[in-house]
């Protein structure tokens, strides 16, 4: 068989003229690069963050402190040795998406650096950085122009070094491949050579630099091989999991099984017996709001990891289920839906939806409801934490290391200044590791223990005590004119809200949460109307991978296949229709409070051009309108997040058991401007069945408040025999301004394989998840709703 | 109570409760951390080394039961095999946040050590245990028939 994935890796080698084939890459130690600060000869990178704790105190803060996306000082970002070895710093956490990579190539392009002495080194937390919260798929959007200026900033200071040493005009030098060259005269100097002198030079301004010009990239924009990878296959490499400390004991904590429970008595006895066991700490109960804070619990602090879970197996805790002990998932099913069923509160308003609806030719309705899921990414959190006098060290997986300062610092009750994030790789991130709750158990821990403690969660904790994914119920309804045209379309949508967790008593789906998928409806219906209900928060509701984007578009993009079918038209024609003509939108306009994921509609419009476009170009890659073998079936979605547009095909084949397999899935992404056309690919592959995943298998249910998945496979994780044996992406060339990129894949999946299924069994799926903890087999008859 | 053990080629003899599981002898105590924790119940594969040359889940196997064996981890897995399937990772960058990758190389490299050239059935089977949420699935099928290419070629 075939397997398609054009990855695209022999196209590219690194123009330089070094030798290819050696991974120079390494993690180096902030102390290395430290060293060759002190030497006196490497730009201060990081350095003064740790010694000043004064944002903006540096001296070397000049032109650049204030471009476009924050502060582009060279320094924050490039340290360059005297041998010319290049030190990039990544200030965004790296978890698989390959932005230490990205990174490098962005500076190293502007730098006009060798890639082969490029190594990359990561940030610690602090706000002189500007924005480190590695989420919302924003690391290249917010940031590609700032890195680039940083990038060049840097390559004008090495010319500008050189042309003082030589007496000649700055304009005279010319930067390429890892040194600085004056033609008139021939003289060349190396940027190591140059790098001790170009640190004392001021930093340009905006006006001094010219950017290197799109069609002269060399890095930017090709499908450079990961920095990473070739550490990860060696075993090389360090997780917040992994990290080791001379004295740290290691802290497995038992938390209250229902939010807001607390301890009422604990017997430790049997726990002190476990060899190893070194002592409990029993945890302050957690109060409302749950923010970022610890669970509470009590914590068993050993010697290793084994004896710290094996203590906790040996505690007795009495717990007080608190005020969620009455949670019940299966129930709160019922009532999500009927509160979905009933009039909500209207927050965008077009036309007359009721009247259009009243005089439809057909008029439909259907209800959705999908699941709480876990982000479980493959490394459960894990923080180190040690202190000495009255500051705290972390180390710890971590997408926003500033918001774990904060969060340690006001759980530990100490100005920011006095905690220092170190951030590790990432074992996967998905959402979960911007929430630092782990971070505050590990320092709080290490205070009250005297010594290095690293807090581990198991995967029972993971998937138990998470900020859950939430839970959601929607109800459509839908007109129909006598010519098939969609004349009215009603999209009421009820979930527990994210702002439940900051805020208590929070109820109400937020405008944060409407514009993901439900207020940035796309759709060209004269009448439309978008309506909310409250749900009341029972467990930490959080954000995962793409966010309410997931459920919206599960819902629109299922609906708009119900649509058709009721039509009796083409789903990807009558989906293209309902997108209607080229025109950008503004929710705005109708009501909404909509904030277009942080950045202005006049850069990053609503564009239905580009959602349409994404849809054609998909249906002719997956050959849309094929004769199919028996059983066999396609179905289309489409979904813009994150400023970027996503159109999905999937091909589902159903045997005569009912079994069902995906033969072929196919991708098309216009996320703007890429910087790694490689790692693109790889996120639209995983973003896409990460969405699958979920939609195949995923789902947490609760009963007396607690959750009832423990482990693998209750909760259920695709294996490779059930993945796709085929996935195609393809990345519409643009030269848009960047969108995001981890997140975007993800809505269009579910959709698209549900709209699949219907497509060859006649079957319609609309609750979530489609199997349970075995099998692919797709229930007959009426069973689902 | 003292146990000897035999890891990457060395004896290492540590006063270890024999029923730990040898995942945490490697990663808590021989410092071993490119194997990973995953799930603890043999679910997830993250965890896999080799016994003997037998992927193998650490997380379940105590470490007194492999006082006699030579355990391989992904730091110094070695051979024809190995070579093939890190340059295929790379070749193609298989990994993403590359956590369960070890496990993932672990396993890989056992089936072609036992399959030269294996089918995507035989994949499925070989890989099933393996489990990784960044679904890197696609490359990971690819990498494993880029690694039997490379290995045929150079019988």
């Amino acid at each position: 068989m075939e397997h398609d994935i054009d990855t695209g890796p022999l196209s590219w080698r690194p123009p330089a003229t070094a030798a290819a084939g050696t991974h120079p890459f390494r993690l180096v130690t902030r102390r290395e690069v430290l060293a060759g600060a002190v030497a006196g000869s490497a730009f201060a990178v990081a350095l003064p963050l740790g010694l000043s704790r004064k944002a903006h105190a540096d001296s070397t803060a000049g032109g650049l402190a204030n471009v476009r996306g924050g502060d582009a000082t060279p320094g924050l970002f490039i340290a360059i040795a005297p041998d010319g070895a290049v030190n990039i710093t990544s200030h965004r956490s790296e978890m698989g998406q390959q932005v230490w990579t990205s990174i490098a190539q962005i500076i190293a392009e502007e730098l006009v650096a060798d890639w082969e002495r490029v190594n990359v080194v990561q940030a610690i937390g602090h706000p002189r950085y500007g924005d480190q919260n590695t989420d919302g798929s924003r690391s290249i959007r917010r940031n590609l122009t700032r890195l680039r200026y940083a990038g060049a900033g840097m390559q004008h200071m090495l010319r500008a070094a050189a042309a003082a040493r030589w007496d000649v005009d700055v304009a005279e030098c010319v930067a390429a491949n890892h040194e600085v060259s004056h033609p008139a005269s021939g003289r060349k100097a190396g940027y190591g050579e140059l790098a001790a002198e170009a640190a004392r030079l001021p930093v340009p301004g905006e006006a001094d630099i010219t950017l290197t010009p799109r069609a002269k990239w060399r890095y930017i924009g090709k499908p450079v091989p990961s920095v990473t990878v070739p550490k990860i296959v060696r075993g090389q490499g360090t997780f917040g999991i992994d990290v080791q400390l001379p004295d740290m004991a290691v802290a497995v904590i038992a938390r209250p099984p229902q939010l807001f429970g607390s301890v009422r008595e604990v017997d430790d006895s049997a726990a002190l017996k476990v060899p190893g066991v070194i002592r409990t700490v029993t945890l302050p109960a957690l109060e409302a709001p749950a923010s970022f804070k610890p669970l509470g619990g009590v914590a068993v602090i050993a010697e290793d990891t084994w004896s710290a879970i094996r203590g906790r197996q040996a505690l007795k805790v009495d717990w007080d289920t608190g005020p969620n002990g009455d949670y019940d998932s299966a129930q709160y099913r019922e009532t999500l839906l009927e509160t979905a069923r009933a009039p909500g509160q209207v927050r965008m308003d077009r036309g007359d939806v009721d009247a259009a609806l009243e005089d439809a030719d057909k008029h439909i309705s259907a209800d959705y409801y999908a699941p709480h899921l876990a982000q479980s990414p493959m490394e459960p959190p894990a923080a180190t934490a040690r202190w000495t006098g009255d500051t705290v060290e972390c180390w710890a997986c971590v997408q926003a290391p500033q918001s774990a300062r904060g969060t340690v610092a006001g759980v530990c009750g100490i100005e920011p200044d006095a905690v220092t994030i170190n951030v590790t790789w990432l074992g996967g991130g998905f959402g979960r590791k911007s929430k630092p709750d782990f971070v505050a158990e590990a320092a709080l821990l290490a205070r009250e223990v005297g010594r290095p403690v690293k807090v581990t969660w198991t995967r029972e904790d993971d998937l138990q005590h998470g900020y859950l994914h939430s839970v959601s119920a929607q109800h459509l309804e839908g007109a129909l004119d006598n010519d098939g045209k969609c004349t009215a379309f009603l999209h009421r949508t009820v979930f527990p809200p994210i702002p439940s967790t900051f805020q208590a008593g929070a109820e109400d789906p937020s405008w944060g949460e409407l514009r993901l998928g439900a207020s940035d409806n796309p759709f060209a219906v004269p009448n439309f109307r978008l309506e909310t209900g409250a749900a009341p928060a029972k467990v930490r509701i959080g954000w995962l991978r793409s966010v309410a984007n997931v459920y919206h578009a599960f819902a629109v993009q299922s609906f708009a296949a119900e649509l058709a079918a009721a039509a009796k038209r083409d789903p990807k024609d009558f989906l293209l229709e309902l997108i209607g003509p080229p025109r950008l939108i503004d929710p705005n306009d109708e009501g909404a409070e909509y904030d277009n994921y942080g950045d202005s509609l006049d850069e990053y419009p609503i564009d239905t051009a580009r959602l349409a476009n994404v849809v054609r170009v998909v249906a002719d890659k997956a050959k849309w309108g094929r004769r199919l073998p028996d059983g066999h079936g396609l179905g289309i979605a489409v979904h813009r997040s994150f400023l970027s547009y996503v159109a999905t095909v999937i091909e589902v084949a159903v045997d005569d058991s009912g079994t069902l397999s995906i033969p072929g899935v196919w991708s098309v992404i216009d996320a703007g401007t890429v910087v790694n056309t490689r790692h693109v690919k790889a996120q639209v592959e995983g973003g896409t069945l990460y969405g699958l995943s979920n939609a195949l298998y995923g789902q947490l249910t609760a009963k007396d408040g607690a959750i009832e998945q423990s482990n693998f496979p209750q909760w259920r994780v695709m294996r490779i025999s059930e993945a796709p044996r085929s996935v195609d992406v393809t990345i519409v060339d643009s030269d848009a301004p960047p969108g995001g990129v981890g997140e975007p894949p993800t809505p269009p999946a579910a959709p698209a394989l549900t709209n699949a299924i219907y497509a060859a069994t006649g079957q319609r799926i609309r609750e979530l998840p489609l199997f349970g903890m075995v099998g692919n087999k797709l229930a007959t008859g009426e069973g689902r709703s | 109570m003292s146990t000897k053990i035999s890891v990457n080629g060395r004896m290492h003899e540590l006063d270890v409760d024999p029923a730990m599981p040898l995942l945490w002898v490697l990663r808590d105590r021989l410092g071993f951390t490119g194997t990973k924790f995953g799930c603890g119940v043999a679910q997830c594969g993250a965890c896999t080394v080799h016994i003997d040359g037998k992927p193998t889940r650490s997380c379940v196997t105590p470490v007194g039961s492999v006082a006699n064996a030579e355990v391989v981890t992904v730091e110094a897995v070695s051979g024809p095999e190995a070579d093939a399937v890190r340059a295929a990772w790379e070749g193609i960058d298989v990994p993403q946040c590359g956590y369960c990758q070890s496990g993932q190389v672990m396993s890989a490299v056992a089936l072609l050590r036992d399959v030269p050239d294996p089918d995507d059935a035989a994949i499925d089977r070989a890989m099933d245990g393996n489990l990784c949420r960044c679904a890197t699935y696609a490359r990971i099928r690819r990498g494993i028939h880029d690694a039997a290419a490379t290995l045929k070629s150079k019988r």
